[in-house]
């Protein structure tokens, strides 16, 4: 049976208050606050993107599985934001890491869910056999336009997990997928902004999906909601999570460890794999564990794991991820945001 | 080896010439030389230059300055070491010189960098490419690294760093040919605009248009072209490790301090006898680093000779009064040969109201890069 | 920067490659075919810890024109526990904070893009331990 032999996260130090943002474009703090359960979210400098914090999580997950990286043999990386249109992230990654030659690379994209059906890949690679171990990688620098409900909560941030069969710290018990041709969000080649369906974002795509794709692989286990200790849900605000997890019957104290939203905003790619993370840093032998991820477009994975005996000796070996959010961070006012997320207009010259 | 003799000079003033092309520039230079020795005949011509190709897109300078000085056929060639580009083609044609190759040589330097080129990209390629430039230094960078080591190490004050500008200035304002010849106040170097921390704008040498040029003949000669002709008594050229990481002491200029004793062992002198000396500032750090690195000071003792007046006109000795780097201007490959200018002025007895009375034995110190390469002369009054 | 010569350095930046003289135990980084020390040419490769110490820093408030958005900025020459040094950013920390003798982790970062169409320039920088 394949699982997890190590993870790592990475969220970048710099924050922005939800009020901050309310501030600039006129809108009331405390009803965007209330509204999105959101307070701050971490925003990636000049300096960072999708591969520096790939290549970071990667790291911390190397460190924690205790691997020969060069045993990898295969790694994908889901973002939404990859620096380039063309050129991998992943070979960028492989370098850094000190994995390869002897690897297969490539890059996935589905939105907010590329780095769970990168995961996916990953574990099925190394349960199916075709490599010792596989690393899947979810995270992302995504932009929310100015003046749009998104820009209180696009954030940066990834997480990295590494698969493999033996010295386990999470058993993979059952995966599963649900996937529908869902306009709600998309962003065109060349553009800079993603645009979206508004409402439609919610029922129809988040809702619809996160909950089939949970309800089936419940059915697929015969386990109950009660069974878990820990459920992570795809986190587009802080709202959403709960409101899907209530639905589904899952408890408050099931879904907090890997709430992190409400610190962390929303890290596309990053968003339920990070959580995953949080969840990991905490757990205990034998917890049953539900990841369930969302990517517009639409399509959830799921995940049932169960950490081992092997996990709490392994958590401490990398940073952990509410070490990440909860350590003194740096504020940044709106213009400060806005030269870093690169909002503010320049001539395209070279 | 035979002795060597400066036996004239030709200088352009120092600034932003917009008129004057790199080749004009040249050429006005190294025809007042060749006119104050009335000599029109010549064995060779060695011109420094930082970066012709960069600045302005000319290379291969010693044809193109030859042909418009109307001496083509005349064998010149171009001399580079970043900043030192000029110090190192005067000693490139001391030693032709002095070997008997050659009767009479032009050592010359000349460098246009405002006709719209990149100069701060343009300069960082006298730095290390791959471990400095690619992570976002520049030359004011470097030599704020080496102030904080400086002050770290040795108390060095943000005060000393700018009591070198007052005094350069006080010393430009002398000298008909400086880019700037304003004194300037204490107060207004400390509060000029940040460049690299703690380096402000009035730290940093200007970016400046120039050509100089002497003419070197056998000292058994000299009489022909000149009653006050000075000898060169010795030349020294040390290299340092070019990154500033891989020096031992990011304070300490192994390459001054390399280049003055080989000078020095070669003419036969210490700092003791030197009595006015022409040193490169091109940040104010970099004249207490190198009066250190010679000797002039023990490390860490430069800011006190300085703050005492020793080395303004008047003091034990006078540095740069030519204004040097920050207020006469820096033309990089020219800088090393106006130095060689001033010195020859001071003992001739001709640099006016910057004189240093009685002044018999001067050194130029000329430096590339941070630090890297030196090149310093010893001269002597005859 | 053209691709060839970043390519080239891609073991230097990325994994901090360096060469441990067989003749002296300098560490060099990055790695040379000549030690600086002894002159031999005999190396064992290793990579650097991705830690060090301040030696001496500053802080660009006049950048080249591609750093310019990012300035100010501290750089640093870091000193790593094999006794090598580098000169790197250090990054996500107020630069009053820099000084001589501060501890700091080496991040994988992105140092650079060519404009819109040109490649993306990665290294290390240093941020705070």
């Amino acid at each position: 049976m394949a699982g997890i032999v190590g993870y790592g996260a990475f969220v970048p130090r710099n924050r922005i208050k939800a009020a901050e943002i309310a501030k600039q474009w006129g809108k009331d703090p405390k009803s965007i606050e209330r509204g999105l359960l959101l307070k701050e979210k971490s925003v990636p400098g000049l300096d960072e993107d999708t591969i520096t914090i790939s290549v970071e999580a990667g790291r911390s997950a190397i460190e924690r599985a205790g691997i020969d990286p060069n045993l990898i043999g295969a790694l994908y990386i889901g973002s939404e934001s990859h620096p380039y249109a063309v050129k991998p992230s992943g070979t960028i990654a492989i370098e850094a890491l000190g994995i390869g030659p002897e690897v297969h690379v490539a890059d996935f994209e589905f939105a907010c869910k590329a780095g769970t059906e990168a995961m996916f890949v990953a574990y099925s690679l190394v349960e199916a056999d075709k490599v010792e171990y596989a690393m899947g990688i979810g995270a992302d620098t995504s932009q929310g336009a100015p003046n749009d409900a998104l820009e209180f909560s696009a954030s940066a941030g990834g997480a990295a997990y590494i698969f493999g069969k033996n010295n386990l710290l999470a058993e993979v018990l059952e995966t599963y997928s649900y996937t529908s041709d869902t306009p709600d969000f998309w962003r065109r080649e060349g553009e800079f902004y993603p645009r979206h369906g508004g409402r439609f974002t919610g029922e129809p795509a988040y809702f619809k999906h996160v909950t089939s794709a949970t309800k089936g692989i419940l059915d697929k286990t015969g386990y109950k909601p009660s069974d878990f200790r820990h459920v992570v849900l795809h986190m587009p605000n802080g709202k959403f999570p709960l409101s899907a997890g209530k639905r589904m019957g899952f408890k408050k104290e099931q879904l907090e460890v890997g709430w992190v939203v409400n610190k962390m905003g929303n890290t596309y790619s990053g968003s339920s794999p990070t959580g995953l993370a949080a969840i990991l840093d905490i757990a205990k032998p034998d917890d049953l564990i539900l990841i369930t991820s969302f990517g517009s477009g639409a399509g959830s994975d799921s995940f049932i794991l169960k950490a081992t005996d092997l996990l709490p000796k392994r958590q401490g070996l990398a940073p952990t991820v509410r070490s990440m959010l909860d350590n003194p961070r740096r504020y940044l006012t709106y213009g400060e945001y806005a030269k870093y997320r690169e909002k503010i207009i320049l001539n395209t010259g070279a | 080896m035979r002795e060597v003799a400066i036996v004239s000079a030709g200088m352009t003033p120092f600034g932003e010439l917009w008129e004057t092309s790199l080749r004009d520039l040249f050429v006005q230079a190294a025809r007042e030389a060749l006119e104050n020795a009335q000599v029109s005949q010549i064995d060779g011509i060695y011109i420094g230059n930082m970066s012709g190709g960069q600045f302005v897109g000319q290379e291969h300078l010693g044809p193109l300055m030859a042909d418009h000085l109307g001496m083509t056929g005349v064998p010149a060639a171009r001399v580079e070491s970043a900043c030192a580009s000029g110090g190192v083609a005067l000693r490139t044609a001391f030693f032709e010189v002095a070997s008997g190759a050659s009767d009479l040589v032009l050592a010359t330097g000349v460098e246009k960098m405002n006709d719209g080129a990149d100069v701060t990209n343009v300069l960082a390629t006298a730095a290390d490419q791959e471990t400095e430039v690619y992570h976002g230094v520049t030359f004011p960078g470097l030599y704020a690294m080496i102030a904080h080591a400086h002050m770290h190490a040795h108390g060095t004050t943000f005060e000393d760093l700018s009591a070198v500008s007052v005094k350069s200035h006080y010393h430009g304002a002398r000298n008909p040919r400086a880019q700037f010849r304003m004194e300037v106040t204490l107060e207004q170097v400390m509060n000029s605009s940040m460049v690299a921390e703690p380096l402000r704008l009035l730290h940093c040498s200007p970016v400046t248009d120039g050509a100089a040029a002497v003419l070197l003949c056998p000292l058994e000669r000299a009489a022909e072209f000149t009653d006050k002709p000075i000898k060169i008594r010795g030349s020294g050229l040390a290299t340092g490790s070019l990154a500033l990481a891989d020096r031992p002491d990011p304070a300490f200029l192994d390459s001054v301090s390399l280049s003055t004793s080989r000078a020095f062992d070669m003419a036969g002198v210490s700092t003791a006898d030197i009595d006015v000396a022409e040193v490169h500032d091109c940040f104010s750090i970099a004249e207490l680093c190198v009066l250190e690195a010679m000797g002039f000071a023990k490390p860490g003792g430069a800011a006190e000779l300085t703050q005492a007046g020793e080395t303004k006109l008047g003091g034990k000795i006078p540095i740069n009064t030519s204004g040097g780097l920050k207020s006469k201007g820096h033309p990089v490959g020219a800088t090393g040969i106006a130095q060689a200018v001033e010195i020859l002025e001071q003992l001739r007895g001709e640099a006016g109201k910057r004189q240093v009375k009685n002044a018999t034995i001067g050194l130029a110190q000329n430096m590339g890069g941070s630090g890297a390469s030196s090149v310093v002369h010893v001269f002597e009054r005859v | 920067m053209p691709s060839p010569r970043y390519w080239r350095e891609i073991p230097t930046r990325y994994r901090l490659e360096a060469g441990r003289c067989k003749g002296c135990g300098k560490v060099v980084y990055p790695a040379r075919l000549v030690c600086p020390s002894c002159e031999k040419t005999d190396f064992e490769p290793m990579q650097l810890s991705r830690k060090g110490t301040v030696v001496t820093y500053t802080v660009i408030h006049v950048g080249p024109d591609d750093f310019q958005m990012e300035a100010p900025y501290p750089l640093a020459i870091v000193e790593t526990p094999e006794g090598a040094r580098l000169m790197v950013q250090i990054a996500d920390c107020d630069p009053a904070d820099v000084k001589p003798g501060m501890e700091v982790a080496l991040e994988f970062r992105k140092i650079n893009a060519e404009g819109h169409s040109g490649i993306i320039c990665y290294g290390h920088k240093g941020v705070p331990a």
